[in-house]
């Protein structure tokens, strides 16, 4: 009888001491910010996941640490899906950029640096991508206010 | 001309990632506004004669805030901004935010809805890889190719405008469920439209698979390997090209894909021409896989029966109050999703359509963030346009297949 796939690469994570918990059909681990690197360094050469599928972030306001950062990743042939959860500090919102692990990172991190302010050490590249040079503030960001304009092009009088 | 003082002092959007003195040569800018962009992207490009040595891509011209504008409403109000994200295979985009949806509140659609989701599903899909192959066929000057390919996606999408009322954007998906069954007489001009399928679509194999001209401007541009792809994030078609058999209704079955028997095409080499074939083989795929869920559709409902998402039948709205302060509760306040997170992917035709939704219990989303395929494939564009001819960017930018409103949300 085969085991899941999510149980077994599991228990492969838990002998690699990585504590994960299984959520609606993906893996969850949570981990300081501090540790990140070492810890996907060690989840792709050691346990396949070879895909870096989206990074994002989510703002809590009122929440101390007030930011989570949201990793998912995918082991492409176990077929197995892990998301990696971190939390940083509204001050200093710092975490190391993956870019040295995976070149998908480079994209999705300016994504997210831009939209959400969180800086990525060690990203060459973080100009703006969806928005534009100048733009000022992280529309993401609970206290940006939806209907905040700032037009590139001067409104027509 | 006098342009209007304002404009004198407008910023440049975009700062390259190099100088031509850096680059050392010359730098020609494409687009955003240019046919082969399909409207919304910006390649910097360095060139060394005819030779593309650096490429700088932006993208974000069709930016509309896609991610701030769902956390101010509903569950149910989202469907019509999903639709928009690939606006050539919408179906896909709703049934993998349902999905996701759906997980989060622990509801199980019914046989009907899953079999009917998966069936328009695979139709989509062949909308969406004719849409691509005649777009990268025209702009490398087979016009025949693609007037074939878009008779049969209008076709299509005027059947689908039977079922869902709109050629493009349907908004037929429901939480739970579909927006209608399907109309009578639906599936008998399902079955003609795929016999026509079979017809045009080997007139453009025999069109174009051993053209000469065709060949000379796919194969062997734009390589790349199974390693790399990985390391950039592709999924779909272009990493199925590289010829990894990766695909998600295959590896993590979802929908009715389990009970279906199908083919894996990939491709040898990972250049255009291996994306044009695979893009080929799998709208054949998709014909078999209709034809046997056509076969699997058995009378039922078609959503689940469950107050918390599915809206009350209308005439019970009108003659009982339980049905009436059920549905305007559904309208007003939305579907109450259990606080949690969850994250969905679909493979939708480009890739690995991702939602990823936090709820803190209530009526709306508190955050939503999709993985758009083509966003993160327009992050290793470049790899497929250094090295290559100037006029190579047009052939292999057609092969990958960007679709603003999902790239740039």
């Amino acid at each position: 009888m085969d085991r899941p796939p999510l149980t077994v690469l599991r228990e492969r994570l838990a002998a690699d001491g990585l504590e994960a918990t299984e959520s609606l059909g993906l893996l969850v681990m949570e981990l300081p910010a501090p540790e990140l690197l070492a810890t996907v360094e060690g989840l792709k050469s050691r346990h396949g996941f070879d895909l870096f599928l989206d990074v994002t972030a989510v703002d809590w306001p009122e929440r101390q640490p007030r930011f989570d950062v949201v990793y998912h990743f995918y082991a492409s042939r176990e077929h197995v899906r892990l998301r990696l959860k971190t939390t940083v500090p509204g001050d200093d919102p710092t975490v190391d950029s993956l870019t040295p692990l995976y070149g998908s990172a480079h994209f999705m991190e300016r994504e997210c640096h831009e939209l959400l302010g969180i800086a990525f050490r060690g990203n060459p590249d973080l100009r703006p991508i969806l928005l534009y040079e100048g733009f000022t503030g992280h529309p993401l960001r609970k206290d940006y206010a939806k209907n905040h304009t700032q037009p590139l092009v001067r409104y027509r009088r | 001309m006098s342009r209007p003082p304002e404009h004198d002092d407008l910023p440049n959007p975009v700062r390259p990632a190099f100088t031509p003195d850096e680059a050392g040569g010359m730098v020609v800018n494409i687009g955003p506004s240019h046919p082969a962009t399909h409207g919304t992207l910006q390649i910097i490009a360095a060139l060394d004669g005819e030779r593309v040595t650096r490429a700088d891509v932006h993208c974000g011209y069709l930016h509309r805030g896609f991610e701030k504008e769902c956390e101010d409403h509903t569950w149910n109000n989202l469907i019509p901004y999903v639709d928009r994200l690939n606006y050539c295979s919408g179906l896909i985009n709703d049934f993998a935010y349902c999905d996701a949806v759906e997980t989060l509140m622990g509801v199980e659609i019914t046989r009907r809805c899953r079999v009917l989701r998966t069936l328009l599903a695979e139709y989509s899909r062949i909308a969406d890889h004719m849409t691509c192959i005649a777009a990268s066929l025209m702009e490398i000057g087979a016009m025949t190719g693609f007037l074939y390919l878009m008779t049969i996606r209008d076709y299509i999408y005027e059947h689908l405008a039977d079922l869902t009322g709109a050629r493009v954007t349907y908004t037929y998906g429901r939480i739970g469920g579909l927006a209608r069954d399907l109309p009578e007489g639906w599936l008998t001009r399902l079955d003609e439209i795929l016999v026509q399928y079979e017809d045009f679509i080997g007139r453009v194999h025999a069109l174009m698979d051993r053209n000469r001209i065709f060949i000379d401007r796919t194969r062997d541009v734009g390589v790349l390997t199974t390693d790399e792809a990985l390391n950039w994030g592709f999924t779909g078609p272009m990493l199925r090209s590289t010829g990894a058999p990766r695909d998600l209704r295959r590896d993590t079955p979802y929908l009715a894909y389990g009970d279906l028997d199908f083919e894996v095409p990939v491709g040898i080499k990972g250049d255009n021409y291996d994306r044009y074939y695979v893009r080929m083989r799998e709208m054949d795929e998709s014909v078999y896989m209709i034809r046997q869920l056509v076969e699997m559709l058995e009378p039922g409902p078609i959503s689940v029966d469950d107050k918390r998402c599915t809206l009350p039948e209308k005439h019970l709205v009108y003659s009982e109050i339980e049905s009436l302060i059920n549905h305007f509760k559904l309208i007003m306040e939305g579907p109450q999703v259990p606080a949690g997170e969850v994250y969905r992917a679909h493979e939708a035709a480009n890739g690995e359509l991702g939602f990823y939704l936090v709820s803190t219990g209530g009526g709306r989303p508190y955050r939503m963030h999709v993985r758009g395929p083509s966003f993160i494939h327009m992050g290793g564009l470049h790899r497929l346009l250094e090295g290559y001819q100037l006029a190579d960017i047009v052939a292999t930018f057609g092969s990958v297949n960007m679709i603003g409103g999902e790239c740039d949300r």
